[in-house]
């Protein structure tokens, strides 16, 4: 399979088991720094557990997790606290905090992690939601927004540190086609201007293709393709070119358009 | 039988665990002091209401009780003294701790069990902020603080209903009142009573956001950890109540 040239994270023989349900069976995966690696498969095969154990959430019953040469698995609390400041992660159902409004959500890092004056911080939380069009929603607590607000609201929640690495669990889930591609366009904004590493899990096969470098497919517990986009395409695995196939728009047009629709 | 026991035991352990996470959490920085306020004001502020209601209820109960009791022996000025005793040592840490666990310790574990199932602790954790510290340190020392403030509240208003009935309704003395209450009282009994109601205050408070902090599987998830928290404090303060009461008196 496609060997990427410089890892920042690596995942190694990767098994977990929920009680005597098998999800993950030697998942091996290399993350590219500075590129997007999006991570595609069918619901319920795992990618969602798979990105937990990149952040530490999930600890695997066996296998690596390789951040810059370090083993994740084995670190203790702190130390995993302290790696974690590198890390941005959107969760696939946002997962806002509810006992707090919208600003004091996306302040909330800021607030822990820099010593910002409160009037910087709030200039950042409205610099984060103008660019996400969401003005004038900050006294709002996440109950009383749509889904896909609170998507956008947990997505700046998870880049307001600028961190290196962003994990983004179904971006654009949820979200109308323009503001779809807003946010593809912030992933790929933040890749290209500020050298994010990203990974990305997504059941939008027109944007996987049009933003990611590298593309991962997690099927029955393993990752049975990777490489980049048109690699994807021509694959001769079985399983890759249903997948592709099911998909709603025929993928090898928009990358023959230049990822334009 | 045995599974059911090992369980309990292995349970048992994992909340003692929890208490000394909270220990470690507490005297690291960040100290969280606002969290801390805002919980003391739940805890204590909040639960004023009840406990007045059911402080003074208690002393009128028990003086009614006690009036009859006395009555017999025609020493119906010694019901303020006895209930005084009875509330301060053993039915104020009791009963306000048992208010505490319904109001304060089952809304921890709702509120921090719906936190585990929305994903909400595990976003606090990516955001490298450790949840026990933010989340449980400052309840569990904002109960631990504040229920000994609200059994002696408990006692106090307690000798209030103990008062209206025994001598506004039933004419006792109050020269003699309260003679009886300064003799059978020390001040240790009130110690003793105010060290207890702080060990429930840290039990409760530990069950109800370890209970929360654990659960799974969704709103029936958090509603199982409700329940078995509220049970599990109940029980904990019974068995503690006997336990302390052993050693201090
Ligand atoms: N905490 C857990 N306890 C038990 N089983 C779990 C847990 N988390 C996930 N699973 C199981 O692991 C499997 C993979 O779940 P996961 O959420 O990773 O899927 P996914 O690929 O993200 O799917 P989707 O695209 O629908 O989000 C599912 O069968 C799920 O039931
Ligand atoms: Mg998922």
């Amino acid at each position: 399979m496609f060997q990427v040239a410089d890892p920042i994270i690596r995942l190694m023989g990767l098994d977990k088991a929920f009680g005597s349900q098998a999800v993950l069976k030697g998942v091996n995966l290399d993350i590219e720094r500075g590129k997007i690696t999006t991570i595609i498969g069918g619901s319920g095969s795992g990618k969602s557990v798979l990105v937990k154990h990149i952040i530490g959430l999930l600890k695997p019953d066996a296998g690596q997790i390789l951040y810059e040469g370090t083993d994740m698995v084995s670190l203790r609390p702190r130390a995993l606290s302290e790696i974690r400041r590198n890390f941005g992660m959107l969760f696939q159902h946002s997962a806002l905090f509810d006992s707090m409004d919208v600003e004091q959500n996306i302040a909330f890092p800021l607030e822990e992690h820099t010593k910002k004056s409160r009037r910087e911080i709030l200039s950042i939380v409205k610099e984060k939601l103008s660019l996400l069009e969401l003005e004038g929603i900050e006294r709002k607590t996440p109950s009383e927004l749509s889904g896909g607000m609170r998507k956008r609201v947990a997505l700046a929640r998870a880049i307001v540190l600028n961190p290196q690495v962003i994990i983004y669990d179904e971006p654009t889930t949820g979200l109308d086609p323009i503001m779809t591609y807003n946010v593809d366009q912030m992933i790929k904004g933040a890749q290209e201007k500020l050298k994010v590493t990203s990974i990305v899990i997504s059941h939008d096969m027109a944007s996987t293709f049009r933003i990611s470098d590298y593309i991962a497919m997690l099927y029955e517990g393993r990752i049975i393709e990777f490489g980049p986009p048109d690699a994807i395409l021509s694959s001769n695995k079985e399983e890759v070119q249903r997948f592709l196939a099911a998909s709603s728009l025929p993928p090898r047009a928009i990358v023959a358009s230049g990822g334009e629709v | 039988m045995l599974r059911a026991v090992i369980n309990f035991l292995d349970e048992l352990g994992r909340i003692v665990l929890m208490f000394f996470q909270v220990l470690y959490w507490s005297f690291r920085p960040p100290f969280r002091f606002g969290l801390f306020m805002r919980s003391m004001e739940f805890v204590g502020v909040g639960s004023l209401f009840i406990i007045i209601l059911t402080g003074s209820f208690t002393g009128a109960v028990m003086a009614l009780q006690g009036i009859y009791a006395f009555g017999i022996l025609e020493m119906e000025a010694m019901v303020g003294g006895s209930v005084a005793l009875a509330l301060a040592r053993e039915l104020s840490p009791v009963l306000a701790a048992l208010m505490v666990t319904g109001r304060v310790g089952s809304s921890m574990a709702t509120e921090i069990g719906t936190m585990r199932v929305t994903e909400q602790i595990d976003a606090m954790e990516t955001l490298a902020v450790n949840p026990i510290q933010y989340l449980i340190v400052p309840r569990v020392w904002a109960t631990t603080i504040m229920l000994p403030a609200l059994c002696v509240i408990f006692t106090f208003v307690g000798m209030v209903g103990c008062y209206l009935v025994a001598v506004v309704w039933f004419q006792v003395d109050y020269g003699l009142f309260m003679a009886y209450i300064k003799s059978f009282m020390g001040s240790e009994d009130i110690i003793n009573g105010v060290i207890k109601a702080s060990v429930f205050g840290t039990g409760l408070s530990v069950i109800g956001c370890y209970k929360g902090y654990t659960a799974d599987g969704g709103a029936r998830g958090v509603g199982a950890a409700t329940t078995t928290a509220v049970v599990l404090a109940s029980v904990m303060i019974f068995v503690l109540d006997y336990l302390l009461t052993a050693m201090m008196f």
